[in-house]
Order: C-alpha cells, then structure tokens, then sequence
C-alpha cells in the first residue's frame, strides 16, 4: 500500500508544488493521476521511490517510510517507469539494457537471462534482442524502457505519461499490458493526460490541480463532473459528450466508455425498434 | 545538477550586471589568460582571491559557491589524477586551484550575463552571426541540458543504480549510463534545433539587423583598463618575480 499523509512539498528556493496531499493506494489498485501542466503530477509520483522527499508529512510504501529508505532500495518494491524512455537507455543492446537493473539488484546471472528473455517475448521485443535500443521506433523504445522497470518484478509500477507519442496500436496492447499486470496483483500508478485511454481503462482518478487533491474516485464520476474536468484543464471523454448531446434518449451521465455506449445505444436502438414494430403490426 | 545554477544567468540589478558584455568577457579573459600562464600555487591563489570581489559586487555569492562545490568532485580528480601521474604534490594542488580559478572566472561572466547580450557582443565585433548563434545557443542549453542530466540521474537510479557506490573506478563506471543517454539526447537535440533553424530560413540574408545596439560607458573603459593591467602586471611577475614555492615534503609512490 502506498500511503501519502498530509504530504507538501517545495522545491529548494522554489514555489510549492504539493500542498497537503492525503492519498491511500491499496495493493493491486489502478490509479491515474491527472491534472494540468505543472499540477505536482509527476512530483508526487518520484516520492514513491524516494527520489524526491516531502518538506512536510510522510509517504509510506508498505508501511516503510520512504525518509528512511535509500532510492535502491525503494525502487525494488515501486518501479518508476520515466516519460521519455531516451532518458534511460545507454546499453549497447536490448539484452543488455534489461539486464542492467537486475545485476543492479543483485540477482544471479541465470535468473537475470530468464527473465529477460521471458520480458522479451511478453513485449514482443526478442526480435531485436541483439539490436541497439537506438535504432528503435519511439514506441519500440518506450517498450524497452517499461520491460527494463518490468524486469525486477516491483510490486507497484508506476508510469509517466505512458501514452505519449504512442499510436493507437500501441495504447491497446499498453491497455492489455495493464490488465494483465493488474491480474498479477500488482499496483498500477499513471500519470497521464490522455482523458480517452483513461476512459477506455476506467481507473480510480485523483485529480490534481495546483498541487491540491481536487477530485479522487471513480472515472465515470469524475471524467464526467464538468467543474471538476475544467478546473483540471482537461476536456470530457468524447463519449461523454457525445452522451451529452443526446438527451432525448436519457443516457446515464456515467458513461465514457465506446463500449458502454454501445451497450446503452443498442438497448435504446432495440426498443425504439420494437416499439416501431409493434405499432407497424 | 545544482551547481549549473552557478552558471546560469539571472536578471538582477548590480554594477556587474550592469557592465558592457565585452568589458565582462575581457575581464573573464585576463582571468583566463593569467591562470593559465602560472603554475605556483600562491599565484593561482591570489588570482582564484582577486575573483571574489567581482562576484561579491554581482551579489551572486550563494549561486557561485554552489558552483565551486559542484567542481570539488572534478577538482579532486584531477589532482588525484596528476598524483597518479608522478605531478609532484605541490604541483598538483596548483593544477587544481587553476581548475576552481577558471571556473571561478567563466561562473561569473556566465551569471551575469544574459544569452542575448552575450550574442549581441559577438555580432558587434564582427563574429559571424552563425558562430555568435552557436555560442549563445549552447550558453541557452546549459539549463536545459541540466535538468536532462537530473532526469537522467533520476531514471537511472530508479532502476537500481548507486552513483556512489564502489571503489574510484566503479564510481567512474557508474556514470556511463549517465552520460550516453545525455550524449545521444544532445545529438538528437541538435539534429533538431538544425532541422528547425533552416524551416525558419536561418542564414538565408547575409546582413542582419539588431534592434538593440551596446554602447560601453566609462565603467566598462575601466574595467577593461584594470584588465589590460592586472594582466601586465601578472606577466611581470612571471617574468621578472621569483615567487616563493610551496614545499611539501611527501613522497609518493609512482604508479606509472
């Protein structure tokens, strides 16, 4: 469980970035953090492994206070999983870059050609195997950077911007990857802008605006309250608007899913169908 | 990654801020000029000292001691460097109080400074505008290259990796996954900045006009003077003055 208590935080001679945050994440939870630019999304994100610590309150991640802990030895547990995965790669080749953080750990060299080569083949990735991270798509990389935090296994797996410059393709097999990481019970933190993924994944929201907490629950409660999306700088789900402007069906105001939709439209479509038929006969 | 903010530049009002560019260049030159041209430590010493007024008077004290603090890792390698080298100790610690003394020097012209006056200096003595360009863009990139660094550190250390840790090779080791990816993010940088100077017809005039022009007031006169002279002086002395030598009387082994 990560646990942020009454946790602020300033930036040395800087503005403050987070003001009295509380937030509990429970084991195997699926949380997205948005917000707008320079809200304390990501701030907040690198006190989790202990690369940044609070000026005020306590972040506990299974009940270890991350004050306490080196960022080794946090980074274990919590897997930090940077926006621009150029900012991590350095190894000659794709073995190589997924093998760094296990021998970093410390895990014996047959467990580290293990896992490596079990990530490989779940990414998709034992093709280039012996290629350079370098000459890769954006995407292909950014799917080297996550198998380099997948490796060790951490418990929690937190992601920055996972869907930037990734096409759509791309967002369904990360949207996959998700639900298979959450089915091994493992914690799942995006921070993210992308309102359509998150829709379509539907995970706990915490909304973050001026380094305050200015809205957490549901997708469907928040995406669709229009204060609380505008006070965020996002926009609605395009489905929810969509919803929106057809009021003369009465769609419920939770829905910003196309498959939601679908199932509500096609009960609409079948009882305008069969009212038509009945009144024909 | 600190430390950079002890090169970058920020608008204040000081007699330092206010000088001409090129009166702060030169300056920076003469400093340049005459650490280079010792290699006692008492002279090193005294020119690292003569630095310390200038900055006192660009109220800039914190920002170039965190600097200074940032160079100690670097300081200390060259001085472990030159040990390891048979440079006699003496000779060593002068190589380092010439690093801090340059440093010193060029921290200071940098955080007064601004990229823009920078450039207009360069154009006013005739630099060609792509050149002065390339300068001041790189001064410009600095920030940016830091915070890259900073990220950098952070994923890296994210995925398990101790800066610190191990003997003196290893810590050297450890910051090769720090530096590839800041050297192809560099490179990519570039390829990028290239591609969208020429969208936006970079070089296609030969003559280019500026909307501000400097003008040197006798402050500048001045400190240009007391340049030219501190200068001469430190080549007299050079020449003409036997300065005391520092005497340390340790042996150490020669590793090469």
């Amino acid at each position: 469980m990560i646990s942020v208590e009454n946790v602020s935080f300033h930036y040395p001679g800087g503005a403050q970035v987070l003001d009295e945050v509380n937030l509990q994440i429970k084991d195997g939870e699926f949380v997205a953090i948005m917000g707008e630019n320079g809200a304390g999304k990501t701030t907040l994100v690198k006190m989790f492994n202990g690369l940044l610590k609070p000026t005020e309150g306590k972040i506990s991640v299974d009940d270890v206070d991350t004050r306490e802990k080196s960022v080794a030895q946090l980074s274990r547990d919590v897997g930090l999983i940077f926006q621009n995965p150029d900012h991590q790669l350095f190894a000659e080749t794709v073995t190589e870059e997924l093998s760094f953080s296990l021998r970093n750990f410390g895990f014996k060299e047959d467990v580290v050609q293990r896992r490596v080569t079990s990530l490989m083949n779940t990414l998709d990735l034992d093709r280039y195997s012996n290629s350079s991270p370098f000459v890769l798509s954006g995407g292909e990389r950014k799917r080297v950077a996550l198998a380099a935090i997948l490796a060790w296994d951490p418990k929690h797996v937190i992601m920055d911007e996972p869907t930037i410059g990734q096409d759509y393709l791309q967002k369904d097999r990360l949207r996959n990857f998700i639900v298979q990481l959450l089915s091994q019970r493992k914690t799942i933190v995006i921070v993210t802008h992308d309102v359509e993924f998150v829709a379509e994944c539907k995970p706990r929201i915490v909304l973050l605006s001026h380094g305050r907490i200015i809205g957490d629950g549901t997708s469907a409660k928040v995406l669709t309250d229009p204060a609380l999306v505008e006070k965020a700088s996002l926009v609605m789900p395009q489905i929810s608007s969509l919803m929106g402007t057809l009021q003369d069906l009465t769609p419920p105001s939770d829905i910003i899913d196309a498959y939601s939709a679908r199932e509500f439209l096609s009960t609409k479509l079948k009882h305008v169908v069969g009212r038509k038929t009945s009144q024909g006969s | 990654m600190r430390f950079v903010e002890g090169f970058k530049f920020t608008r204040m009002d000081s007699p330092i801020h206010r000088l001409d560019p090129r009166a702060k260049f030169i300056l920076t030159l003469g400093f340049f000029a005459a650490s280079l041209m010792f290699t006692n430590l008492y002279a090193l010493v005294i020119i690292f000292l003569a630095e310390i007024p200038g900055i006192l008077l660009a109220r800039t004290v914190s920002r170039w001691l965190r600097s200074m603090r940032g160079g100690l890792f670097l300081g200390f390698f060259i001085f472990v460097m030159n040990v390891i080298f048979g440079t006699p100790l003496a000779s060593s610690l002068a190589f380092t109080a010439r690093f801090f003394a340059i440093m010193s020097a060029f921290s200071f012209f940098f955080m007064t400074t601004s990229a823009d006056d920078l450039g207009l200096a360069l154009e006013q003595i005739h630099v060609p505008y792509s050149i002065s360009f390339t300068f001041t863009t790189a001064v410009r990139l600095v920030p940016t290259m830091a915070i890259d660094a900073q990220t950098v550190v952070d994923a890296q250390r994210s995925r398990g990796l101790e800066l610190d840790k191990g003997n003196f090779i290893k810590r050297i080791r450890n910051y090769i996954p720090i530096l590839i990816p800041l050297i192809i993010s560099a490179i990519r940088r570039s390829v990028e900045l290239a591609e969208a100077l020429e969208s936006r017809a970079f070089g296609a005039t030969e003559n280019r006009t500026a909307i501000v022009t400097l003008k040197m007031r006798p402050a500048d006169y001045l400190v240009i003077f007391a340049t030219f002279a501190g200068v001469a002086l430190a080549v007299y002395v050079y020449w003409f003055v036997k300065l005391p030598t520092l005497v340390i009387p340790i042996e150490i082994p020669r590793f090469f």
